[in-house]
């Protein structure tokens, strides 16, 4: 009791001049943000210490924008991609550190753990960097909102578009472990939805190095794409040895199911060229999203941020909106509903809203890596092929299986 | 004073004085201090977290499990996650899916681990020394293989959201402070089995066995026996802790089979002290403390560990609490004026025949304490 | 057409082919911790370690010093071959005294402080390294890359002379004498301490060089070692831990071997390996090549 009182004279020693609301009730006269993700593996790069700098840039931008009347604290942690490990932090955060929000975490078996206990503890999660669907759909929660992306969007939208544009014939290259046999099965009911056809698949142990052997029977299928079900440096080195195989040479097109910025950064144009994927946001798209890119490079070794890292900003600056409105950040449920009841607007996502089973809906990209030639520094590798109507974007309501939804 | 007289040394704390020269006063002040440390952590989780309390107490008894294969028989494994994470998947699953009441699925998850320990342990033990470790890490790997592609484990996904649910139907286990007691009790217990064991009749033939496994054998001991009932009580145990870390976190991943997992219960043994009694202990207090206050920090938690791991194996072998007993003897060994053990000149170079594998196939720190004992 | 369990004999050659090619990265590392291990006897837990340094180090003289591949492949070996030589002077030997459990244990802890400061400094998601040899030629059943083409032959031939060193040389007698009879060599007037030195120092240089054969291949990534450390281990033990011929022929057996479980069970070509490791342990505990003593 005591301590919520110093903590609401401190938050009001903070907002000098600014009215606070008679209501305002922080659990501890701190919001305190946990961005929880990979800090040193796989998917350091495309979340890590970027996502904590689009968190403080975000409530920068926010305080700036409406006065803040309450301190904001950042913390991060690693979660090292081990479900024990991000499980064990969340908890630690909640329980001991009176964390009131936890953004971003990739990889699906964490976020799923997360998800968890945030609904046991009543707090809110905010998820950018993990893929898996289920999130929104079996294991939806009322304290859970799946910002950026999922694995069904990504297959339903690779999916579609590629078969769209010719590609009618399809061989998987999966990496065996749930969420590749996720992107594979959804990408194959997408693909043959659209009267293509599915030739085989190839499931290669997880995580691997030498795809030569299974590209080569990828190549032998004689089909027209190549579906790529992996992530991360699975996927990196597929498309590296493809290209040593001369596999689109030959006339195969690949598919990348689940690609990030980083990943293209890290093969480099010429081996990565005419790859085709989906991206929920990309940097050199407007002035604010370039802006927020330029500034972004600056403070983290001249890299421009990921689609996860700009839905870090986009998530935390609608969440502080709702937390405004309530005055409050107590009760996770009432955070989350309030998150939903409002449309999102920021400068990096653009308009948008928040269904019942989490999902944040948005318009998604379909881009085509460019020819070396075509591209006019570092940083600079997309071409936007079609654009997905938030509408279409993301599976439907109704199909998730999600317990919230009536 | 050579570095192999410091192991001798060393040898002859773990094992020979405490132990069986003075058996009665050594046991006594074991069972003091351990009284007073689980005194000590029941009032713990008014100051410390109660959720790194229990992981503490799971990778101890983990640790300790492990340490009676190596430090008392002499074993390294290096595949101990499969028991650990095995037996976790089966409690998970048991919980969640079939509905085991929560004691129930812990046994399950132990007794799974004994069945597994026979069946590696009865392949594992017909070889000796790097080739033990080889085959223990070579079953490790198949375990691991099954658990990613057994539907039930859950792939990568883990089993998650594992209900916690009351302990015999009346101990609300759903607090954290409530399970910690019962975490405390589970710990308590193995510890204590471990510690009968190695004071008994068959604690002794296996640390003989360790010494000099041909003069057992002469001795007409069914030396594979004993290694074996070793190998499945380690095993059991390192189960019991992996079945309890399930229930703790609620969640049981490919985490706890993989082989960096065998790595890190080295790691707390040989920090905390291979062959001492509370050794495992320390080193997994250590461990996972340090793992807790570097999140955040992935790449220095690795860096940080592989130095403690170079630390360890340069300057003290003996581990924190090995050094610990060996100071507190050197001292009353002053008053006894004992001289110390002079070791027999040893393989300088390495030894070129595979005899000197087997020799040091008796592994561990007191390999060196054999030409004492004899 | 003619069909093999399903697949046809073309695609079946094809696979074979590239199976080979993956076993000359067994073979140079299993060769490697062969040599270390026969005459050293330390099991060098930080030989994946120093296959990911020498692969980082050709991306390092590529990216701040401007030479190329050909200059790495010999620049790399040596200068990770020296930071091995270091090693071994400052740690490795103070336990040669000890069992070798120690050796593992230490050279483990290397491989995690290498590792993760590699980590820290270069984040984990790769750099790229470009072909030096891009294009192939199609041989009917498969198209072959001109870059794994020459890995393999280069492997080979690094394999062979190594075996010939040890094995036929004066040098090489030098070498298993003194690991023999360390002493007795010792008084002939032989400095068996630097011998084992420049011997950890050509057995890392070996991992090195492997490393950089990876880099254009595969992205140089600071976890490229700890994921095929394991497989190598297997590797050298099937083969007979110590026996150079045995890491070779077994190296690109392997190889082989993992290329078909590719074709007829894909998902379990990570652990094939470990199976025959444990019934080669079971049958045969010297390994295949190994002789009982």
């Amino acid at each position: 009791m005591k301590k919520i009182l110093l903590g609401g004279l401190a938050a009001a020693a903070l907002c000098v001049g600014s009215p606070a609301p008679a209501s305002a009730q922080f659990s501890d006269g701190v919001i305190k943000i946990g961005v929880l993700n990979d800090q040193s593996g796989t998917y350091a790069d495309l979340s890590g210490q970027g996502s904590v700098w689009a968190a403080r840039k975000a409530i920068e931008d926010f305080c700036k924008a409406q006065k803040c009347f309450e301190k904001i604290e950042v913390v991060f942690g690693d979660h090292q991609n081990k479900a024990d490990i991000g499980a064990g932090v969340a908890r630690r955060w909640y329980d001991v550190e009176q964390v009131d929000v936890i953004v971003d975490t990739p990889t699906s078996s964490v976020a799923l753990a997360v998800s968890q206990i945030t609904r046991e503890k009543n707090k809110v999660f905010l998820n950018s960097g993990a893929g898996a669907s289920e999130l929104t759909g079996t294991a939806c929660s009322p304290n859970f909102i799946h910002w950026t992306y999922d694995t069904w969007a990504l297959a339903n939208g690779t999916g579609s578009a590629i078969v769209k544009t010719g590609g009618k014939t399809w061989y998987f290259l999966t990496a065996d472990y749930a969420f590749g046999h996720a992107l594979e099965r959804d990408t194959a009911a997408v693909v043959e939805k659209m009267g293509g056809k599915v030739l085989g698949k190839v499931r290669h142990p997880f995580p691997a190095q030498d795809f030569s052997s299974f590209l080569l029977q990828a190549q032998a299928s004689k089909a027209q794409v190549i579906g790529l079900a992996n992530a991360g440096a699975d996927t990196i080195n597929s498309i590296k040895q493809a290209s040593e195989f001369g596999i689109v040479q030959g006339g195969q097109r690949l598919a990348g199911l689940l690609v990030f910025i980083n990943d293209i950064h890290a093969i480099g144009l010429k081996t990565a060229q005419g790859l085709t994927f989906i991206e929920a946001w990309y940097w050199d798209t407007s002035d604010d999203n370039r802006a927020f890119a330029k500034e972004f490079a600056a403070a983290n070794k001249g890299n421009r941020p990921s689609m996860v890292q700009a839905g870090v900003y986009s998530a935390i600056t609608h969440y502080l909106k709702a937390v405004h409105a309530l005055g409050s950040d107590a009760d996770g449920v009432k955070v989350v509903e309030k998150m939903k009841e409002t449309p999102t607007d920021d400068k990096l996502f653009g308009k948008g809203t928040i269904r019942a089973d989490g999902r944040k809906i948005h318009d998604l990209m379909l881009v085509e890596v460019k020819k070396p030639e075509e591209s006019k520094g570092p940083w600079d590798y997309h071409k936007i092929i079609a654009t997905i109507p938030a509408a279409e974007a993301f599976r439907p309501l109704a199909d998730g299986g999600c317990p919230l939804v009536k | 004073m050579t570095n192999r007289s410091i192991l001798a040394a060393s040898g002859r704390t773990s094992s020979g004085r405490t132990a069986s020269g003075r058996p009665a006063s050594g046991r006594n002040v074991e069972l003091i201090v351990f009284a007073v440390l689980v005194a000590g952590l029941t009032v713990a989780p008014l100051m410390v977290y109660p959720i790194l309390l229990m992981k503490v107490l799971c990778f101890a008894l983990f640790a300790c499990a492990f340490n009676l294969l190596i430090g008392y028989g002499g074993l390294l494994s290096f595949g101990h996650a499969m028991f650990f994470g095995f037996a976790a998947y089966v409690s998970g699953y048991t919980i969640k899916a079939w509905g085991f009441p929560t004691e129930l699925g812990i046994l399950a998850g132990a007794a799974v681990a004994a069945v597994l320990g026979l069946v590696a342990g009865s392949i594992a033990i017909r070889r000796q020394g790097i080739y033990f470790a080889m085959v223990t890490l070579a079953l490790a790997q198949m375990v691991f293989f099954f658990c990613l592609q057994a539907p039930f484990t859950g792939g990568e996904d883990g089993i998650q959201a594992i209900p916690r649910r009351p302990i015999f139907g009346v101990i609300d286990i759903s607090r954290d402070i409530v399970l910690f007691y019962v975490v405390l009790a589970i710990f308590a217990a193995g510890f204590l089995i471990i510690w009968r064991t190695i004071h008994s009749p068959f604690g002794q033939v296996l640390k003989a066995i360790r010494e000099n496994e041909a003069r057992a054998i002469s001795l007409g001991y069914a030396v594979d026996r004993f290694k074996l009932m070793a190998f499945v009580l380690s095993a059991t145990l390192s189960g019991l802790a992996g079945a309890t870390k399930a229930v703790v976190f609620q969640l049981a991943s490919l985490t706890d089979v993989t082989w960096q997992m065998s790595g890190e219960v080295v790691l707390m043994t040989l920090v905390g002290g291979m062959g001492t009694v509370f050794g495992p202990i320390v080193g997994a207090a250590v461990i996972v403390v340090m793992q807790n206050t570097f999140t955040g920090f992935g790449e220095w938690v690795l860096v940080a560990q592989g130095c403690i791991f170079v630390l360890t194996v340069l300057l003290f072998r003996r581990g924190i609490v090995g050094e610990i007993v060996a100071l507190a003897q050197r001292r009353r060994g002053e008053e006894d004026a004992a001289p110390p053990p002079v070791a027999e000149p040893a393989d300088k170079q390495p030894p070129s025949d595979r005899g000197g594998v087997r020799a040091s196939a008796a592994a561990g720190p007191s390999e060196a304490s054999a030409p004492v004992s004899s | 057409m003619f069909e093999l369990l399903g697949v046809p004999p073309q695609a079946l050659m094809g696979q074979l082919l590239l199976g080979l090619i993956n076993g000359a990265f067994y073979a140079l590392l299993s060769l490697g911790l062969a040599v270390i291990f026969g005459l050293m006897n330390v099991i060098n837990f930080t030989h994946g370690a120093q296959y990911m340094m020498g692969a980082f180090v050709a991306w390092m003289l590529l990216q701040y010093a401007g030479i190329p591949y050909w200059g790495a492949l010999v620049l790399a070996p040596i200068i990770v071959g020296a930071t091995g030589i270091v090693i071994e002077r400052l740690l490795i030997s103070r336990l040669y005294h000890l069992d070798h459990l120690y050796g593992l244990l230490l050279t483990f802890g290397l491989a995690l402080i290498i590792e993760g400061l590699f980590r820290q400094q270069y984040g984990s998601s790769g750099l790229p390294y470009t072909n030096p040899i891009p294009g192939g030629q199609n041989l009917g059943f498969m198209f072959l890359p001109w870059y794994r083409g020459w890995v393999v032959a280069f492997s080979l031939a690094v394999c062979l002379v190594t075996w010939f060193t040890i094995e036929r040389t004066k040098l090489g007698a030098y070498l298993r004498a003194a690991t023999e009879r360390p002493e007795l060599v010792q008084a002939f007037g032989v400095n068996v301490p630097r011998m084992i030195t420049l011997t950890y120092g050509v057995g890392v240089g070996l991992a090195a060089l492997a490393g950089v054969l990876a880099a254009p291949i595969y992205t140089v990534n600071p976890t490229m070692g700890s994921n095929l450390i394991i497989v190598v281990f297997a590797v050298v033990v099937i083969g007979g831990m110590g026996s150079i011929a045995g890491s070779i022929v077994t190296g690109f057996g392997l190889g082989v071997v993992e290329g078909l479980t590719k074709v007829f069970w894909p998902e379990a070509s990570a652990t094939v390996i470990f199976v025959i490791m444990a019934i080669v342990l079971m049958v045969r505990p010297q390994g295949l090549f190994g002789t009982p003593r």
